[in-house]
């Protein structure tokens, strides 16, 4: 699936204990980098994905052709500013795009398939904290992620407390919630019921069980959409046609929509590696980790938090976030929250969405001068 | 700045944690945090208010006093300040009480409807006051429970809320209120600030 000469790679070699109780080591973490390090390395901020990204955060992604997931707020002059700060994301563990996952090979050189240890956001995290060690890095400046990506915000600053000036969780939440475990099970039993699955041991690609993947993405894609947004933008609008064809064809642009979205999605994503990033969300309840007291999540670190949330993302939606705000509130946390104002749904904060741009812009830029 | 921020920050000593409570577009706190090193933190309701303040570099927590004071602990505050809001809400008495939870003290502005202005107005032309400080039509003013200097006094009275301080604002004149020119001040100031403890 990958050409490997565009992924950068550190293989890490310290042993990381999982918390399903194995443990990995000798392991590759894939990253990328934009802008540059500062002699002071006071400038770097660490970019977390959510459960489709990658490491290639901005400008041209070299294995899809495409723009960047995040090409709308990272880079020259925009929100995260890269002529200003040095921009670090990897690849999580269980993903894609050439870290540790379900498409390498087990040490008897046989492709894992489902016998890749269950990963947790905790060991997401706890395997990228090696990238600080391997830029040298003692304290970033900022630890940011929409989604899962702030899944992984939280869970970093809780696990190294003074490792981050500032602390920007997007559109997340501290615990994932039964409808949202409710739709990655939808995902998963879509990609487990194409019969080309095969229990997890299919290896090339004209035998992957794209079908079910693309269902997969077609419904997870709904959940990032807002119902006013879908409305506006495709209502009952016909694709190619001027009347209903009485038949099953996609015969509203919706459909067609949804099934384009599926099918590029299985041309750069592993079925497996679905399964095990959608299971990681699933278990991250950060509450819990603390016997159900959040604020302790956060009791050590005197990082500055800015929390932003959008009025029509219903998957994550605005009082999960804010029960991030109360929680760092009642230890008297620095703590900013901003809900914006889109019918963009979830997917807003991947989007052309001006006041998130400007407000995490503004967050940022002045936080850096008060360094 | 207006006369009335530099009163309140006249209040303040340096290097207190100060919560302002519907912050607006930072002015006071901007001031506070560059000219007394103060820990600010703000708490406003308008989402464009709120952007005004992170371009400002400030913290600002989108939200609604009525609802999102008891997220704050017990006196987590030196200072809680609340300028010209009190009237607004449809629960002023649960505010206040919740400002002094959260405050160990709380510095509270009020618009004063005692203001001979606004007795001349209403007076005189018999219909609604509108002054400076009271700039609205009756059927669009944010304010549901005007109250006079000399209501505001008696009511922290009732509730056995010590008074630290009470100055009358009259255009740039501040001056000492108590007991014996409460009438006066209340005829002759156009805002009251009090500051407060329980």
């Amino acid at each position: 699936m990958n050409t490997e000469k565009n992924i950068k790679t550190l293989i890490v070699k310290k042993p990381l204990k999982l918390d399903c109780g194995k443990t990995i080591k000798d392991f590759p973490i894939a990253y990328e980098t934009y802008g540059s390090l500062n002699s002071k390395k006071d400038n770097a901020i660490l970019v977390f994905h959510a459960l489709t990204g990658d490491q290639f955060v901005t400008g041209i992604n070299p294995m899809t052709n495409k723009e960047g997931w995040w090409s709308y707020a990272v880079g020259p002059d925009k929100a995260i500013d890269t002529n200003k700060y040095f921009v670090i994301c990897s690849n999580v563990i269980g993903g894609c795009m050439g870290s540790y996952g379900p498409s390498h090979k087990d040490p008897d050189q046989k492709i894992f398939g489902t016998n890749f240890p269950v990963i947790t956001i905790n060991d997401m995290v706890n395997a990228q904290y090696n990238l600080l060690d391997h830029f040298g890095i003692d304290k970033l400046f900022s630890i940011t992620g929409g989604s899962m990506g702030g899944m992984q915000v939280l869970q970093f600053i809780s696990n190294f407390p003074d490792k981050s000036k500032t602390v920007i969780p997007i559109a997340t939440t501290s615990s994932h919630s039964a409808q949202n475990i409710a739709f990655n099970e939808l995902g998963r039993q879509a990609i487990t019921a194409d019969s080309n699955w095969k229990d997890g041991n299919y290896t090339s690609n004209e035998t992957n069980p794209g079908k079910g993947l693309a269902v997969a993405r077609m419904a997870a894609h709904i959940t990032y959409l807002s119902k006013k947004g879908l409305q506006e933008k495709f209502g009952r609008k016909l694709q190619e046609r001027e009347d209903l064809k009485f038949g099953f064809d996609a015969d509203f642009q919706i459909e067609s929509y949804l099934r384009y979205q599926g099918s590029v999605f299985v041309d750069r994503f592993d079925a497996n590696s679905y399964l095990y990033i959608t299971r990681a969300m699933d278990y991250f309840d950060l509450a819990k980790q603390f016997n159900g007291n959040l604020s302790e999540a956060f009791i050590n670190t005197n990082a500055k938090f800015f929390i932003i949330s959008f009025t029509s993302d219903w998957l994550y939606p605005t009082q999960e976030n804010k029960d991030i705000v109360i929680a760092l509130n009642s230890i008297g946390a620095d703590v900013g929250f901003v809900e914006i104002e889109s019918d963009k749904g979830h997917d807003s904060f991947l989007l052309d969405v001006p006041d998130f741009l400007n407000a995490l812009k503004n967050f940022l830029d002045k936080s850096y001068e008060e360094n | 700045m207006k006369n009335e921020f530099q009163v309140i920050a006249d209040l303040i000593e340096k290097d207190k944690k100060v919560l302002d409570v519907g912050c607006a577009d930072g002015t006071l706190m901007k001031f506070l945090k560059d000219n007394k090193n103060i820990n600010i933190r703000g708490l406003e309701i308008s989402k464009e208010k709120v952007q005004e303040c992170i371009a400002k570099g400030l913290t600002v927590i989108e939200g609604n006093a009525e609802k999102d004071l008891k997220q704050f602990p017990d006196k987590s505050f030196d200072y809680v300040v609340l300028s010209q809001t009190l009237q607004a809400f449809l629960n002023p008495e649960l505010v206040l009480d919740e400002l002094l939870r959260v405050g160990k003290k709380a510095i509270v502005t009020i618009p004063n409807f005692g203001y001979w202005k606004v007795r001349f107005h209403l007076l005189l032309k018999g219909t609604m006051p509108i002054t400076k400080t009271l700039p609205d039509e009756w059927y669009n003013t944010p304010n549901l429970h005007m109250c006079t200097i000399k209501d505001f006094f008696h009511f922290v009275k009732s509730k056995d809320i010590k008074i630290f301080k009470s100055l009358a604002l009259n255009n740039l004149n501040s001056s000492v209120i108590n007991k014996s020119n409460l009438g006066v001040k209340n005829l002759f100031a156009d805002l009251g600030i009090f500051l407060i403890e329980k």
